[in-house]
């Protein structure tokens, strides 16, 4: 059994930065916004550097307390982006890879420490550059290739935030750590097609070992499965469990608007927190919902052997005291 | 639900790309590259070039303004519109060519563009001297110009 339960873990504080490309998407009110991919950075790597450091330094200067422990991660080889920006500060830090599915694995390696009083609070940092994406797993960025329908975009931003017992509006209340899925798809263009599998298996584990019901939570948002894994979920689920969700929205999906046109939508791991913070959270429409990250667990390497690719999903649930958020 | 159940699943749900719609509009643009070229070579060729040279000449103006275009970025824009036709021609060996040393001269001369230039030309490069290699070979065994 890979679930757990929380009594005491409360999400405290976030800080959110994004590009002018998800501004214009559906996001509302995102903290910070930067105007160009470089950031007044020499390189796309050094900018995507900056753009965690200037999160981290928002969500302390908010923040006044000493972090007990750092869980941070994203897309770049040897997780080199969070390593070098956490090399400024002076606290202990555990990195981390699960892909896209590397902000929920952040919140749930900080929330089990927390709830057994192993640490006060944790910060959690996890980001996604678009450029620097393109040109590790695609094509050179200037050679602008066209992308088929089913293909989905990385997302531009930094969330960070900051977990504690202390009370909030946002508790975390139980987890669920997924398990390496592999369906046989080989397409890395259809990473919606790759991961759905792992969502669904994911939350029917969740289900079963918590002995709860999908009627218990009013959102089922997973991360990044963009407009062909979403429908592949909800038919998965259907087909194999006979499982009916009452409300699903995929952060990959509603983040930018149809009219930008591209593709299936967004993915990253900054997908999900962006969607969580700047549209679901201000939208104060749901009270208990249920956080589906997915990650493609692929390298351009062995995509080239032409191996499958390997999926993996982490659930949290979280319950909002709709009245209290701000 | 099995491998192979989820695969077709998979294969329904996936929007088919619009292929007709894409050739046409490679053909057109492709076309319009093969115009460019035509009109450059007879314009070559009025100030008394040889035919042979104003070839040469053709295709190194082609490079040199689909390598311009790359660099001052908006050639990328122009191949998602405009499909396989700016790519197929010389002008997409070019843009190839630039678009990786633009993307890897930051990380050095030698480890980034140098080793990099040719990551997306290097195939079209090596397979074509292979072909011309087996194509010459046919040529003088059964004596036959190309």
């Amino acid at each position: 059994m890979s679930s757990f339960k929380y009594t005491n873990v409360y999400l405290n504080n976030y800080y959110t930065l994004a590009s002018k490309l998800e501004q214009q998407g559906n996001l509302k009110k995102i903290n910070y916004i930067i105007d160009d991919y470089y950031f007044e950075e020499k390189t796309f790597e050094q900018a995507e550097i900056k753009m965690q450091q200037l999160v981290i330094d928002k969500i302390l200067s908010e923040y006044h307390n000493q972090v007990d422990l750092v869980f941070g991660g994203e897309l770049s080889n040897q997780i080199a982006t969070t390593s070098y920006s956490l090399a400024k500060y002076n606290f202990p830090v555990i990195g981390i890879y699960s892909a896209c599915a590397t902000f929920n694995e952040s919140l749930i390696l900080a929330a089990n420490m927390i709830d057994s009083s192993q640490i006060n609070n944790a910060l959690t940092i996890t980001s996604s550059h678009a450029l620097n994406t393109e040109k590790q797993f695609r094509y050179p960025v200037e050679y602008g290739a066209p992308k088929p329908e089913r293909s989905t975009i990385t997302a531009t931003g930094a969330v960070s935030c900051i977990l504690s017992s202390k009370k909030s509006p946002i508790k975390i209340t139980a987890s669920t750590i997924g398990k390496v899925i592999d369906y046989g798809i080989k397409d890395a263009f259809n990473m919606g097609a790759v991961m759905a599998p792992a969502a669904a298996e994911t939350l029917y584990d969740h289900l079963l070992d918590l002995n709860k019901k999908i009627t218990d939570y009013d959102l089922v948002l997973t991360g990044d499965l963009g407009i062909v894994g979403s429908k592949l979920f909800k038919e998965y689920l259907l087909k194999k469990y006979d499982l009916k969700i009452k409300k699903h929205i995929d952060a990959g999906e509603i983040l930018y608007k149809k009219e930008q046109k591209l593709n299936a939508g967004s993915s990253g791991p900054c997908t999900l927190p962006l969607v969580l913070f700047n549209k679901i959270l201000k939208e104060k429409k749901y009270s208990k919902i249920l956080l589906l990250a997915t990650g493609s667990l692929h390298s351009p390497v062995v995509v080239n052997q032409k191996l499958p690719i390997p999926s993996i999903s982490h659930a949290i649930s979280l319950e909002v005291n709709l009245d209290a958020l701000s | 639900m099995n491998k192979e159940e989820y695969q077709k699943l998979v294969k329904d749900y996936t929007p088919k790309e619009k292929k007709l719609e894409n050739a046409l509009i490679a053909f057109v643009s492709g076309g319009s590259v093969g115009l460019i070229g035509a009109i450059i070579y007879t314009i070559l060729l009025n100030f008394d070039i040889q035919s042979k040279t104003a070839n040469i000449w053709t295709i190194i103006i082609l490079i040199f303004l689909a390598s311009l275009a790359t660099s001052l970025c908006f050639f990328d824009k122009w191949v998602n519109k405009a499909r396989c036709g700016l790519i197929v021609p010389i002008t997409g060996f070019a843009h190839s060519v630039t678009s990786s040393a633009l993307d890897y001269k930051k990380d050095g001369l030698i480890t980034g563009l140098g080793s990099n230039i040719f990551k997306l030309a290097g195939s079209v490069i090596i397979y074509g001297v292979i072909s011309a290699y087996v194509l010459t070979i046919i040529g003088v065994i059964f004596n036959v110009k190309f």
